[in-house]
């Protein structure tokens, strides 16, 4: 049965909603033009006064807020109340620049656990559930935001944080965790340490992953299911807009329910900046309209995703966001060619018997860009003859070749040459720069 | 009549044999026979050992991609002529070779020589009854 943490707003009719995002957006709008200097010259410029936002059609004569608006006014410039009220702040990784710092007020703390809360119910959690957060604590908001679902659900929660892998396989085991909070490939890389270590499976009480804080494919579920026993339950977040639980999946698994009573999002296109309507791919850019301390407006994520309205299975009515192909920071020209490394991972995992740790190594050669994709060797794939191991190197080519329209070097390497990652994977890099 | 073989893969970097070597020495493992095919980016070590399933173990546990394969070690007189023999009888089966390599032993004037093919059990027959001599997994273990 399906379970709900607010199911009087996660299953309210559309027009309820509306009318709420209407009421909490004007609010917003004149709650940072008041407080915030570089948001009151914005909308100046723009010739855009508070009163000209009374309705969520209103929304897209705003001006948006870049990341760069972060990085201008650091550490504090956005925050929208006195450093009085601010009861916490996270920050970005900053693994591309200067690093953003996000604060959060107390009922904005309770804003986020209950949006927490909203994704571990529909995971199937409740009160009784262990819920062991291995995403890092610090900093990084995966952790902290998803401790504080845990206690607002009523549940268990384990903060075990990231990494040493054979204490958290220990701790899966011997504390009963139900349900594990981790990144995708951390998942992949500990169902793979339960197997060497020859436990078996039955020994633990898994029943549920709720994965996020970097883009997945369907295939790598697939393998994080089989491979934990558990379903895999997709989350986003990101900490500009709250961390994680702006989106989140339910029993239906196909796409996740953006908390738009908190959040209202947009599709746009990235170069123009125009509002694209429900079922074509854009950027995301969300609107925060409850949060005190820095309720960002039309802040554009640079993940690539598509809005949808369709009717859900759950009963939920909350807006969808298909799963993002990937941010358009990790977007790779190659050749002219757009490359999202989720395409890759798709074809190799659709083939079946291919590893799902994997490194594209773009670089140049002369004036020409080159794919070169590491795969890692694995039983399924090995033979002792050449001539097999050349065909199964051709046969990904192609399939690559069919899917990116490029031609990509294939390179069979080592097992566990990759290196494998506790937090967010890295897949590309990139020597061209 | 079949022995086993244990194919490596191998990254074409620096230091891979020369580790794989120390992993075999440390786990007492006698090699018998060895070849290795290469291609640009990476190789295969394949061997002939005293004892197969140690080795495949002990590689395992240092992340190798090992397997083991069924292949034929047939001894020839050590004589111009005496590979001829044994080629034409599997020609004149249609029987192709998918490789092969030899070594000679300390025991006798026979070289040896490792055969894979498609069809093991026919190639021992055909070999067999051309008077080539196929070693027992026991010969070579204690040659």
């Amino acid at each position: 049965m399906e379970k709900y943490y607010n199911k009087n707003i996660e299953c309210a009719p559309l027009h309820e909603i509306e009318s709420l995002q209407s009421f909490r957006l004007s609010s917003t709008v004149r709650h940072v033009y008041q407080n915030v200097e570089h948001y009151r010259k914005k909308m100046d410029e723009a010739g855009i006064s508070p009163d000209d936002i009374k309705t969520v059609d209103d929304l897209s004569k705003l001006p948006f807020t870049l990341k760069q608006d972060l990085r201008d006014t650091y550490p504090y410039g956005l925050f929208a109340v006195p450093m009085d009220e601010v009861v916490r702040v996270h920050a970005s990784s900053g693994t591309t620049g200067k690093q953003t710092v996000v604060g959060y007020t107390e009922g904005d703390i309770k804003i986020w656990s209950e949006v927490a809360a909203r994704a571990i119910a529909a995971a199937g959690g409740g009160k009784d559930d262990f819920i062991h957060v291995s995403y890092g604590y610090g900093l990084f908001t995966g952790g902290l935001g998803m401790h504080y679902g845990t206690e607002q659900i009523g549940a268990t929660a384990i903060p075990v944080s990231a990494g040493n892998t054979s204490r958290q396989i220990q701790i899966l085991r011997d504390f009963g965790s139900t349900i594990i909070c981790v990144t995708p490939s951390y998942a992949l890389y500990l169902a793979e340490s339960i197997r060497e270590m020859g436990i078996d499976p039955s020994e633990f009480k898994l029943k549920a992953g709720i994965l996020g804080a970097e883009p997945w494919t369907d295939e790598m579920r697939d393998e994080i299911e089989k491979g934990l026993g558990i379903k895999a339950y997709d989350i986003y977040g990101l900490s500009e807009i709250i961390g994680p639980g702006v989106a989140y999946e339910c029993s239906e698994q196909n796409g996740m329910h953006i908390n738009e009573d908190h959040f209202i999002p947009e599709i746009i296109d990235p170069d123009t900046g125009e509002v694209l309507p429900y079922g074509e791919a854009g950027e995301l850019v969300f609107t925060c309209i409850t949060k005190q301390a820095l309720p960002l407006i039309r802040y554009r994520t640079r993940d690539i995703g598509v809005l949808t309205r369709e009717k859900c299975s759950c009963g939920r009515t909350l807006i969808k966001m298909m799963k993002p192909q990937g941010r358009s920071d990790d977007m790779l020209i190659i050749r002219g060619v757009n490359v999202f490394p989720s395409q890759v991972e798709s074809v190799l995992l659709g083939m079946g018997n291919i590893s799902p740790h994997y490194m594209l190594i773009v670089d140049r050669v002369g004036n020409r860009d080159t794919l070169e994709i590491q795969v890692e060797m694995t039983d399924e794939i090995f033979s002792d003859a050449i001539k097999s191991l050349e065909e199964m190197e051709n046969k990904i080519k192609q399939a690559i070749e069919s899917t990116l329209g490029i031609s990509a070097k294939i390179r069979l390497v080592e097992p566990k040459s990759i290196p494998r990652s506790e937090g967010k994977a890295t897949r590309v890099i990139d020597r061209r720069k | 009549m079949l022995i086993e073989q244990i194919s490596i893969f191998v990254e074409n970097k620096l230091g891979r044999l020369s580790d794989i070597a120390e992993v075999l020495h440390n786990n007492d493992i006698d090699i018998r026979a060895m070849s290795i095919a290469d291609t640009k980016d990476f190789g295969i070590l394949r061997l002939i050992v005293n004892n197969p399933k140690k080795a495949e173990e002990a590689l395992k546990k240092h992340e190798y991609t090992v397997s083991l394969t069924k292949v034929i070690a047939a001894g020839i007189p050590d004589k111009p002529g005496g590979m001829l023999i044994m080629m034409k009888s599997l020609f004149e089966s249609q029987i192709s070779v998918e490789y092969m390599y030899a070594f000679l032993s300390r025991m006798d004037e026979s070289a040896y020589v490792i055969l894979r093919v498609e069809d093991n059990e026919k190639a021992v027959e055909v070999l067999k009854e051309n008077g080539v001599k196929v070693l027992s997994s026991q010969e070579i273990y204690d040659m």
